[in-house]
């Protein structure tokens, strides 16, 4: 990690620490943590660290960004901090200025499509959109005549059903008609939807791996606490291998989310390797996330699956993450499509090209 | 909890892509030649002399040694390269793999200068074998209860006793192996063991092969009757083998090695299932990809972590964990694709014949080497947990 990394990453940290600590979070009811936390994270120019100072953003680096979410996994954040920044990403691919206040973007779902019409407004449905309800503005990808283009709409103008993720935060259905966009240009050459969703994925599977992160050190420290049988269960060799597995899919997911973040910060195109990288990313830290929180409720056992514990705020979320920018089964299935259509002797050259 | 885990994204240098080209023009002549079928992993003897030879001509052994004693200077992440590519390509690499990997640094951290000087650079031609003598009938894991005894006598030490499950014993020249110097002390069960380079010519030394559920003869006993080890053979602290041990594992833990082993499987479902795979084959191979390709980010960035002068022992713990595991799981999962192969396929008969093989290679992959159940330990105590 580069040393400006360390610091935007602190920042967020310390941020973290003193306004979203999950004992505190979990205690509030009514959600009174939601608005000092933005502040800060606004104050400190975080949610639109992808956007550059001349568009109204901090122009942090792409890795910068990358490790901010890292540190929201650890907390489990549940602000749309994540979505901003990849709305303020995406606008910015057309040069469009990021508003102040919470975005997020549409589609969320490879499936999803929005139709630019001819006469310039925007159309279609999107599912899943995280934090939509939350959000002042939507940054859209749509789909014209051949073209695609990027485009800023007030979410005033958008019909929005509030639902729910496993976790409690906004997963919502954005529904366009013939909404008349804030800005709209063309999309840059060789942007196209599976861009957003891999930019997207790669996201969600740094916030995957730093909810494994967070899964193991709780489990760890009440496995140290917790005494059964006049012993500490940690001193259970059937604990102990349940948590060296915890700690094998945490290490797992940290490393595919954090070499795909690595990837495309330092690639100019999402060519086939970036899409490796950041898919791989998606499928393992989905599958980290299943096989992670059941050790981790595993071994708190009843206390874990109590609402006044902290540890669903890890295990739900990152369980929840999985569903968004595409599954890790729809993800599989397009990298077997791919590993297919170049041959059983081209596979071994795509996994050792870095 | 401890240090929190480390694997950061570590990417080959550009020095390592032309030397992946030259790898895998090597191979590719070597195929053609006949030395070996890629395809066919499950060959009677997979003993190659004449080809550790020319692996050893082309500056591939011994890779990151210093040039003093044959070696070529070079970086691990070199070395890595090298290494997969043999693997994926199912080259003949029993003779030399040890040495190379583990034995060889042994002799260069203790061995007395004379030796490294007789021994290192034959490694490094590829012309000498070595087994690793850890093993005994009554001590497996629990490598610190290993009995076979080395007496004090004139110049040296009488060894009696018998190792067990020795890869390549029978064709080793050399083997580097713990003996029962002194007894274990209260305080310090771990106490009282001594690395030794033993020379397989020595008289008292009897290798007897032990068949294996494959079909191969890969490992074996081998028993010692009064077979002496000159003074100058022994590595390191008297008594103190077991400050020796630990710190070399991060090296044999997590190289490609530890998920590659089964690969061969996966390539051939590829082929077999076509460029249109349906959802089902096509979810399938995905998976497994995305699998692959973290385990291999995991090793690398363990190899990019040594080659930094660390020493991420618990990280590499968890590469040989996982990678164990996918690779012994992988054969029944490509299984489980391969009935809805098209039986007419071409390959249809090599992918049957590999997974015949692969599967019954599976169960030793996470015994080898360390089991799961000592790496997990190691992880939890990495944890704080013990």
């Amino acid at each position: 990690m580069a040393e400006s990394e360390n610091i935007v990453a602190e920042t967020a940290e310390k941020i973290f620490s003193h306004l979203a600590d999950a004992q505190t979070i979990n205690n509030d009811k009514k959600g009174s943590w939601k608005a000092p936390l933005w502040q800060a994270l606004t104050d400190a120019g975080l949610p639109l660290s992808w956007v550059a100072e001349d568009c109204g953003g901090s122009g942090a680096s792409l890795a910068e960004g990358f490790s901010v979410l890292s540190a929201a996994g650890r907390f489990a954040i549940a602000v749309p901090l994540a979505e901003t920044m990849l709305a303020g990403w995406l606008l910015s691919q057309a040069k469009i200025p990021s508003p102040d206040g919470a975005m997020t973007v549409a589609p969320a779902s490879p499936k999803d499509r929005i139709t630019l019409n001819p006469d310039g407004t925007l159309s279609g449905r999107a599912r899943g959109v995280p934090f939509a309800k939350d959000s002042k503005h939507i940054a859209v990808l749509a789909g014209g005549a051949g073209s695609l283009s990027i485009a800023l709409a007030d979410a005033a103008n958008c019909r929005i059903e509030a639902g729910l993720n496993l976790a409690g935060d906004g997963s919502d259905t954005v529904t366009l008609t013939n909404v008349q966009p804030i800005a709209i240009k063309p999309a840059p050459k060789g942007f196209d939807q599976n861009t957003l969703m891999l930019m997207g994925a790669v996201a969600r599977s740094l916030q995957i791996a730093g909810s494994l992160e967070a899964m193991l050190e709780v489990s760890v420290r009440y496995s140290n606490e917790r005494v059964a049988f006049e012993k500490k269960i940690s001193k259970f060799q059937a604990v102990q291998h349940n948590l060296a597995k915890l700690a094998g899919e945490s290490a797992a997911a940290l490393a595919a989310a954090t070499s795909a973040a690595d990837a495309i910060a330092n690639s100019k195109s999402f060519d086939d390797e970036i899409f490796l990288e950041a898919v791989s990313a998606k499928v393992r830290c989905s599958e980290a996330a299943e096989k992670g929180a059941a050790i981790a409720h595993q071994v708190h056992g009843a206390i874990g699956f109590t609402i006044e514990h902290i540890l669903h705020r890890y295990t739900l979320r990152a369980l929840a993450w999985r569903d968004d920018f595409g599954s890790e089964s729809y993800w599989a299935v397009e990298l077997g499509k791919m590993v297919a259509a170049r041959g059983a002797d081209e596979l071994w050259p795509l996994v050792a090209s870095r | 909890m401890t240090a929190a885990l480390r694997f950061d994204p570590i990417r080959l240098p550009p020095e390592c892509e032309k030397l992946r080209k030259e790898v895998r023009a090597f191979l590719a002549d070597e195929v053609a030649a006949g030395t070996f079928d890629p395809h066919k992993p499950n060959r009677e003897d997979t003993d190659a002399p004449e080809f550790s030879r020319r692996v050893g001509a082309r500056g591939w052994l011994g890779m990151t040694w210093p040039r003093k004693y044959g070696g070529h200077e070079r970086s691990f992440l070199e070395r890595y390269v090298v290494t997969e590519e043999m693997r994926v390509a199912n080259a003949p690499t029993r003779r030399f793999f040890v040495a190379d990997r583990q034995s060889g640094p042994v002799l260069l951290k203790y061995a007395p200068e004379h030796i490294k000087m007789d021994i290192l650079p034959r490694i490094c031609r590829g012309e000498v074998c070595f087994a690793i003598g850890m093993s005994e009938p009554n001590s497996g894991s629990d490598l610190f209860a290993a009995k076979t005894k080395a007496t004090r006598t004139d110049g040296g030490w009488l060894i009696n006793g018998t190792k067990i499950w020795t890869s390549s014993a029978h064709i080793a020249d050399y083997m580097i192996a713990i003996f029962r110097t002194s007894p274990p002390t209260k305080e310090n069960r771990r106490h009282g063991l001594t690395q030794f380079l033993v020379d397989m010519k020595t008289p008292g030394i009897k290798v007897n092969p032990i068949g294996q559920i494959t079909g191969q003869f890969e490992f074996n006993e081998v028993v010692f009757t009064d077979a002496f080890m000159p003074d100058d053979h022994v590595l390191g602290e008297i008594d103190g083998a077991w400050k020796q041990a630990t710190s070399e594992l991060a090296y044999e833990r997590s190289g490609p090695e530890r998920f590659l082993e089964t690969y061969y499987v996966l390539t051939e479902l590829v082929r077999a299932v076509g460029s249109k795979p349906d959802t089902r084959s096509a979810e399938g191979i995905g998976r497994l990809v995305a699998q692959l390709h973290t385990m291999r980010r995991m090793s690398v960035s363990v190899a990019g972590m040594l080659q930094a002068g660390k020493e991420p022992v618990v990280e590499a713990s968890i590469v040989k964990d996982i990678g164990t595991v996918w690779e012994q799981q992988l054969p029944h999962r490509v299984r489980d694709l391969a009935a809805f192969v098209d039986p007419d396929a071409s390959n249809h008969e090599t992918l049957e014949n590999q997974l015949s093989f692969a599967i019954k290679t599976a169960p030793k992959l996470t015994i080898q080497g360390g089991t799961t159940e000592v790496l997990r330990g190691i992880i939890a105590r990495g944890l704080g947990l013990r």
